[in-house]
């Protein structure tokens, strides 16, 4: 199989003008004749719905949660990246496209990355139009601050609920076509499955959560804005209900993965603190600004942070690199925590987490500089871990946060399933191998409001579609396999719990695709994930019934689907035999213990296709070619 | 410690509910109140019982999904605090905590301690955004937004939908609810030309929905999680005003 990314020719920076001034138009009097079904209310899938909705088509939009604005990009706390330059301080469309090639490591299309930079402009323009209430200055222009290591202020912001204010904006626009009837919305509803009729997305099968039937829809075309699957690893900052079900139910019905090794694990959230601890909570990186990251020099001290002496402090990032310091990328800062804490000098009752300390930030700049800076942060922090950081150094420990593998689709957003469109975190596409801070926000709706309305506009306007029923075979197999899986899960009855599973699961991957792996390690997670999943189909405890709200069968249904996703990223990783991003293999690094790409070999995207539930799924690769920047080995030492 | 709950079981919206009494051991002060009752949960199953159901999703007070009355304060005892950011230390050995689901008309209980909260967003889609088409926007800067307007609205547009301001007010009053997303917009010079008819739809669906009238007792903005100021519903009251005036 040969993937297809459909880029189209001509200079890089004109790719994207090319393909909007050729594709083919949809005559505005049919858009309404044609039902598109989005899954996923995030920042992707509310302005996909909301665009579309706009354009005339007719939009089913699904969701989990009780309410579209609920979905997990609520939760995004930084900011939003663009290439205004209106600090004037040497932006441009070239260099956020180049640092975003950079920044993930070379291992994701130009053309994709230059088209995100392109429109992240219009994207700041809409979202202020609709009342983003973003920050100004005293101008009433709008300000910027330096995110995640930037050389320049391009990251736009509302205070630390940007993620909030964007879903907002979109659930607005949303909520908008709702009223104009061009939107019918259907939340608590979780996607089970697809219909696939004549090699064509058609329509889907999903469980409505309330009253646990089987509803079918269908449509023209299927775009799933789901989100990642950082869950995977139980413990992550992603809400609760996050999962990779959709995702996965594609790549069963044909749609190809991609990159699932590619997690980011971001290093500043709060440390676990007990058994039943269900999530972490992000600390956003910002604080490395001005806090300095450090552990005790020896093993083992147990004295409290501030009876520990300067001499006595190990302030490993700015020794590593005195020119980043504690903004090294978030890769190389989770990192080197884990190594300091690997070799006993962890700090807090578990051992696990690592100074970030504002005492001298405090002391030359003022508490209330601090204060009017991460005031908000710092409450939360104390109202979770009950201590006040402004009188003792927070403690910050990594925690997988985002995945950059997903879906794979091509320079349309369409996975290897016609018909089958993927926006947002749950496709692969933007972020390669390792994602800059502030940029998911941007690709979510880039994909939503910018592109999807034009590659789906080409894709309904050059393909062949009868009308379909939702009585149609494909439906009644896919809902009966559906309901067959449900029914199984409760079926079981043996004696241990979902959340059990989950964190047994996520220990494994957590161990064995976290921060650094080796051959050893994930052949031994491809045998631990394996009988643990056999385990899982066992003995799961399911309680309750099927036909009614029932939180814990929705949870075990998603696990048994992380089961075998878990499976999937140690293999990827396994079969990617170099470092690159995120992803650090043992094996493979510099002699100053740098990520090692081996770019001959491995300038690829890895896409999965899946085979069968007894075969190995196979690997195709996607070459990725460099015809505007040159690769540099990155170097934050 | 050892905890104490006597929490609301209802099997559906149209069955009777009741209280029923759980005692958990060995929890730790570090531990949140919905882990807590993911705790119970476990305990609950290992016995072969039916588990609460409570709404949860980001677990960091923002998605708005959780809310209950903890012994009577919608999220709870700590100020501008969702239940889900609610941590153990704020309880003493051998406390009794009681919880139930949000008690209102227009909130009609789905299970246990989760309700239905939809009457939120036909509220919205009344009017609570601004009319703008994607791909039609002027450029960011085009329009100058005073820093204090903006930080205003930013205040009011935090709201996160939980539906404690309801549960809170003895009307059950949507009017913190509405009035912070009109304030938001009317503060803004996007959100000004649809201000009048903005403020008229989305009232009139808010009674609509079933909510009381607001009488002032300010019992919503003592629990609102995001701490949204009651002047908002005053903005709101000089917005549907204007509405009245010829050059308003
Ligand atoms: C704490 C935190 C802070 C962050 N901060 C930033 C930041 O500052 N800047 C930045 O750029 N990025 C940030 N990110 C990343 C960013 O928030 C996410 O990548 C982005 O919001 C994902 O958006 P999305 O639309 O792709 O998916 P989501 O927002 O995850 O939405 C997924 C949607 O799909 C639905 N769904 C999922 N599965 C199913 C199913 N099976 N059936 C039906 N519906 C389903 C859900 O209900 C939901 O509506 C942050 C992430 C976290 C966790
Ligand atoms: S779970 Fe999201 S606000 Fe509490």
């Amino acid at each position: 199989m040969t993937l297809n990314a459909r880029i189209p020719d001509g200079p890089l920076t004109e790719k994207w003008d090319k393909f909007k001034d050729h594709c083919k138009l949809v005559n505005p009097t049919n858009k309404a004749k044609h039902t598109i079904l989005v899954v996923g209310t995030g920042l992707a899938g509310a302005s996909a719905a909301a665009t579309l909705a706009e354009q005339g088509y007719q939009v089913k939009s699904f969701c989990i949660q009780d309410s579209p604005r609920r979905a997990h990009s609520i939760a995004a706390q930084g900011g939003i990246n663009a290439a205004k330059n209106y600090p004037n301080d040497g932006d441009s469309v070239w260099r956020l496209f180049y640092d975003t090639i950079k920044g993930g490591d070379y291992r994701s299309r130009e053309a994709n990355v230059y088209r995100l930079a392109q429109i992240s402009n219009q994207i700041i323009d809409h979202c202020v139009a609709q009342g983003v209430p973003f920050a100004r200055e005293y101008s009433g222009l709008l300000t910027n601050r330096s995110f995640g290591g930037a050389q320049v202020s391009r990251t736009f912001y509302a205070r630390g609920q940007t993620g909030q204010q964007l879903l907002l904006g979109a659930y607005g626009a949303m909520m908008r076509q709702v009223a104009a009837g061009r939107i019918e919305l259907f939340p608590r509803r979780e996607l089970l499955d697809f219909a696939v009729i004549e090699g064509q997305a058609r329509g889907i099968v999903v469980r409505n959560l309330l009253t646990g039937a089987f509803e079918r829809y269908a449509g023209d075309a299927v775009i799933l804005a789901t989100g990642g699957y950082s869950n995977v690893y139980y413990l992550s900052t992603n809400g609760k209900n996050s999962n990779v079900t959709a995702a996965w139910r594609a790549y069963k019905r044909g749609a190809l993965f991609a990159n699932p090794c590619f997690t980011q694990i971001h290093p500043t959230c709060i440390p676990v603190a007990s058994e039943f601890q269900s999530k972490l909570t992000l600390m956003s990186e910002s604080l490395r600004n001005d806090g300095r990251v450090w552990v005790p020099k020896k093993a083992g001290d147990k004295r409290k942070a501030n009876d520990i002496p300067e001499g006595d402090r190990d302030y490993y990032l700015e020794t590593r690199d005195p020119t980043f310091g504690n903004l090294v990328p978030r890769d190389v800062a989770s990192r080197n925590a884990k190594q300091v804490i690997d070799e006993g000098r962890g700090v807090g009752k578990t051992g696990l987490a690592v100074y970030l300390d504002f005492r001298d930030a405090i002391a030359s700049q003022g508490k209330d500089a601090i204060a009017a800076r991460y005031g908000n942060l710092f409450d939360m922090y104390q109202r979770i871990t009950g201590e006040d950081p402004y009188e003792v150094p927070m403690r910050i420990y990594p925690a997988v946060h985002y995945t950059m593998g997903g879906l794979w689709v091509d320079y349309h957003l369409m996975s290897t399933v016609p018909g089958l469109f993927v926006l947002g975190e749950a496709n692969f596409s933007d972020h390669g191998a390792n994602r800059l801070g502030a940029s998911a926000l941007m690709q979510g709706l880039a994909d939503g409001y910018f592109i999807i309305p034009y590659t789906l506009g080409d894709y309904i306007a050059t393909s062949d579609m009868e009308p379909v029923e939702t009585d149609h075979d494909a439906f009644g197999e896919a809902e009966a396999s559906a309901r067959a899986r449900t029914l199984k899960l409760l079926s079981i009855q043996g004696d241990k719990t979902v959340l059990r599973f989950h964190q047994d699961l996520g220990q494994l991957i957590w161990n064995g695709v976290g921060m650094s792996r080796s051959r050893k390690q994930l052949e031994q997670t491809i045998a631990d994930v394996r009988s643990l999943r056999a385990e899982f189909w066992q003995n799961l405890l399911v309680p309750g019934e099927a036909n009614t709200l029932n939180k814990n069968l929705e949870f075990a249904g998603r696990v048994a689907d992380f089961m075998e996703l878990g499976e999937l990223m140690a293999r990827d990783a396994l079969a990617r035999e170099e470092s690159c991003g995120s992803h650090f293999r043992s094996e493979y690094q510099t002699a100053d213990n740098e990520a090692q790409r081996i770019d001959e070999q491995y300038s690829t995207a890895a896409a999965w296709k899946y085979t069968g539930d007894e075969q190995p799924p196979e690997r195709f690769s996607e070459p990725l070619t460099f015809e505007n920047v040159k690769l540099t080995q990155r170097s934050y030492k | 410690m050892k905890i104490n709950l006597s929490v609301w079981r209802q099997e559906n919206s149209q069955s009777d509910g009741s209280f029923y009494n759980y005692t958990i051991e060995n929890v730790q002060s570090d531990l949140s109140f919905l882990e807590l009752l993911d705790m119970l949960n476990e305990q609950l199953m290992a016995k072969g019982e039916i588990p609460v159901e409570f709404d949860h999703d980001c677990r960091e007070g923002i998605c708005g999904s959780c809310g209950m009355m903890v012994n009577g304060q919608a999220h709870g005892p700590q100020k501008k605090t969702a239940v889900c950011q609610l941590y153990m230390r704020n309880f003493k050995d051998g406390d009794t905590v009681t919880l139930e689901p949000w008690r209102a008309t227009a909130f009609p209980v789905i299970k246990d301690l989760v309700v239905d909260r939809s009457a939120f967003d036909r509220i919205v889609a009344a009017g609570g955004y601004v009319s703008v088409k994607t791909g039609s926007a002027p450029d960011a800067n085009a329009v100058l937004v005073k820093k204090t307007d903006a930080d205003q609205a930013f205040d009011y547009a935090t709201c996160i939908s939980c539906g404690a301001c309801v549960a809170a007010c003895p009307n059950a009053s949507a009017s913190l609810f509405t009035a912070a997303k009109i304030s938001h917009l009317a503060l803004l010079a996007q959100g000004n030309p649809e201000r009048k008819q903005r403020v008229v739809k989305m009232t009139q669906q808010m009674t609509a929905e079933g909510f009381g009238d607001c009488s002032n007792h300010g019992e919503c903005q003592a629990v609102c999680p995001k701490g949204i100021s009651i002047d908002a519903i005053a903005q709101m009251r000089r917005e549907y005003i204007r509405t009245k005036l010829p050059f308003g």
